[in-house]
C-alpha cells in the first residue's frame, strides 16, 4: 500500500493535489492492493465488524463504516510526531487547507506545510501501513485516533463554523465506537462531539457573532441530537473504563440542564484535570467556579495560570471576571490584549462588543 | 520492506552485566535470531566488537585522516544490528521490540532505500 502514496506524493506536485487527497490516496491503494487485502488475517475481523456495523439503529443509518478509518490509523501513527499526526488526518482526510491548519494549530503555514510533507514522506518511505492495526496494537492507536478526531471536530467548531468538518469528526467517532463497541472513551467521544454539536445554530448569531451559552435560544438546540448524545454517553459508561471523553461528554450533558448544576460542572472540570492537566482545563475550571460561586474565586484560579499569554480565551475570560468585578479599566485592557490575539473575524466582533460594554 | 534494526546500548551496563545474566540475554539473541531465521525474514545479523576497537577515517583535501574511536561521543553506541524483510513498520517495530538489548537500550528502525530493480524482484 506503500505505493499508493509514493504515487501520489509523484503526481501531486505535477497535477495538484486531488480534491479529496485522502478517498484518492485509499482507492488508489485499494485498487493495487486488493489480493493482498484479502490474504490478510484482520480482514477476517474487520468484516465482521462491518457486518456488525450495518446493524445500527435507524437514527444512526447514516453512519457508515468507511475507508478513510485506515487512512486515519496510517495519519495518527505513532511513528509521526504528534502534531503531524493531527496535520495529516485534517490535510487528508479532513481536506483542509494548509493555512487553516496552520491557523488551528497557531503555528506558521510555511512551518506547517514542512511538517505535511515531511510526515508524507516518512508514510512513503518508513512503510507506515495504510489499514486498521492489528488488534494487540489497537488500544494505543485508538488513543491517537480518538484525540485526532476531536480536534478535527474543534477545528470545524470555529468560528468560522465548518460543518462539514464537525460533520466528519462526529461520522468518524460513531464509526470508531461501533467498529470497537468495547472502547469506552470512544463511545465517549462519539456523545461529546454530538453533545457539542447540538448547540451549533445557537452558539453563533444570524450576523455571525459568538452567543455566550447563558444567552443562547434553547429553541435552536438540536434536542434530537442531544439525546442521540446521552444515548451515546449510556453506551460508554457501563463499560467502567472512565477517560476524558467521558467526563467532557457529562460536562456538556449537564449544560443543557435547566437549571444548570455549576458546582458539579467545577467538580468535573476538576477531574477532568487529574486526567490530563492542562491550563485550559483550568480555565474552564475557573468558569465554573465563578457561575457557582461567584467571579472573585474564578479569577483567582484564571491569575494562577501560566501559558495561556497568547490564548485569547484566557484574556477574555478574565475580562468578563474583571467586568463582574466593577473593575472595568482591567477589563478593558484584558478584552483588548484577547482582541489582538483572536484568530476569527466572529470571535473579534464578539470581542469588539465586550470591549465597548467595559468602558462604557 | 527491508528495515535495518540499529541496536545501541550502553556498553558499560554490558559489561558490568554478571556472567550468568549475560549468557541468558546470549541466549534470548539466539532464539530471537532462530525465530527471525524459521519466520523467514531475517537477511542479516552481526553483533559488532565494542566500540573501543572502532577506527575514524575522514578524508580532507584528498589526504586521509584515520583516528582511533567513534565518530560520536555518547554513551549509548551501536553494538550491532539485524537486517530484516518484513511488510510493514508495524512488524519492524515489533521485531525491534523483542531485541534484548531494547530493554537495555534504544533500537532505531531505519528502512532501506530500495532501488527499483530490487523492488520489482
Amino acid at each position: 500500500m506503500q505505493d499508493a502514496f509514493l504515487r501520489a506524493a509523484e503526481r501531486w506536485p505535477r497535477d495538484g493535489t486531488p480534491a479529496n487527497p485522502g478517498a484518492w490516496i485509499v482507492s488508489t491503494a485499494r485498487n493495487r492492493a486488493i489480493d493482498r487485502i484479502r490474504r490478510e488475517q484482520t480482514l477476517v475481523r474487520k468484516t465482521e465488524l462491518l457486518a456488525r456495523a450495518e446493524t445500527l439503529p435507524v437514527d444512526e443509518e447514516a453512519v457508515i463504516p468507511d475507508e478513510r478509518l485506515e487512512l486515519i490509523f496510517a495519519c495518527c501513527h505513532p511513528a509521526l510526531a504528534p502534531e503531524a499526526q493531527v496535520a495529516l488526518t485534517l490535510s487528508l482526510v479532513g481536506g483542509l487547507e494548509t493555512a487553516e491548519i496552520a491557523r488551528a494549530f497557531l503555528v506558521p503555514e510555511t512551518t506547517l506545510a514542512q511538517r505535511l510533507v515531511r510526515a508524507k514522506r516518512k508514510i512513503r518511505d518508513a512503510g507506515i501501513p495504510l489499514r486498521v492495526p492489528a488488534e494487540h496494537l489497537l488500544p494505543e492507536r485508538v488513543r491517537l485516533v480518538l484525540a485526532t478526531i476531536y480536534l478535527v471536530f474543534n477545528a470545524g467548531y470555529g468560528p468560522p463554523v465548518r460543518r462539514e468538518l464537525c460533520g466528519e469528526a462526529i461520522r468518524l467517532a460513531a464509526v470508531l465506537a461501533t467498529l470497537m463497541p468495547d472502547e469506552a472513551e470512544a463511545h465517549g467521544l462519539h456523545a461529546l462531539l454530538l453533545l457539542q454539536d447540538a448547540r451549533r445554530d445557537a452558539r453563533v448569531s444570524p450576523a455571525g457573532e459568538l452567543v455566550l451559552l447563558a444567552d443562547q435560544d434553547r429553541s435552536v438546540w438540536d434536542t434530537g441530537e442531544i439525546e442521540q448524545g446521552r444515548r451515546a454517553l449510556d453506551r460508554a459508561l457501563p463499560l467502567r473504563s472512565p477517560g476524558p471523553y467521558q467526563v467532557q461528554a457529562t460536562i456538556a450533558s449537564l449544560h443543557y440542564e435547566d437549571p444548570v448544576d455549576w458546582e458539579e460542572i467545577a467538580v468535573l472540570y476538576g477531574r477532568l484535570s487529574g486526567l490530563t492537566p492542562s491550563p485550559v482545563v483550568e480555565l474552564n475550571r475557573a468558569v465554573a467556579v465563578a457561575m457557582a460561586s461567584g467571579p472573585e474565586p474564578g479569577l483567582a484560579i484564571v491569575d494562577g495560570l501560566t501559558g495561556l499569554e497568547r490564548y485569547h480565551l484566557w484574556h477574555s475570560t478574565r475580562g468578563e471576571l474583571l467586568q463582574r468585578l466593577g473593575r472595568n479599566g482591567e477589563a478593558a485592557a484584558a478584552y483588548s490584549r484577547a482582541l489582538e490575539l483572536a484568530p476569527s473575524e466572529t470571535e473579534r466582533t464578539f470581542l469588539e462588543g465586550r470591549l465597548a460594554a467595559s468602558v462604557s | 520492506m527491508q528495515y535495518l534494526l540499529l541496536i545501541n546500548d550502553d556498553e558499560k551496563v554490558w559489561g558490568d552485566m554478571p556472567e550468568d545474566e549475560r549468557n541468558a540475554v546470549y541466549g534470548e539473541y539466539t532464539r530471537y535470531t532462530g525465530e527471525l531465521q524459521s519466520r523467514g525474514i531475517l537477511v542479516g545479523a552481526n553483533q559488532l566488537q565494542p566500540s573501543g576497537t572502532a577506527t575514524v577515517v575522514h578524508v580532507e583535501d584528498g589526504k586521509t585522516i584515520t583516528t582511533d574511536g567513534p565518530y560520536a561521543e555518547t554513551k549509548e553506541v551501536l553494538g550491532g544490528y539485524y537486517l530484516i524483510d518484513v511488510d510493514t513498520l508495524d512488524e519492524a517495530l515489533e521485531w525491534a521490540a523483542k531485541i534484548p538489548s531494547a530493554r537495555y537500550g534504544h533500537i532505531e528502525v531505519r528502512p532501506i532505500v530500495m532501488r527499483e530493480a530490487e523492488v520489482a524482484s
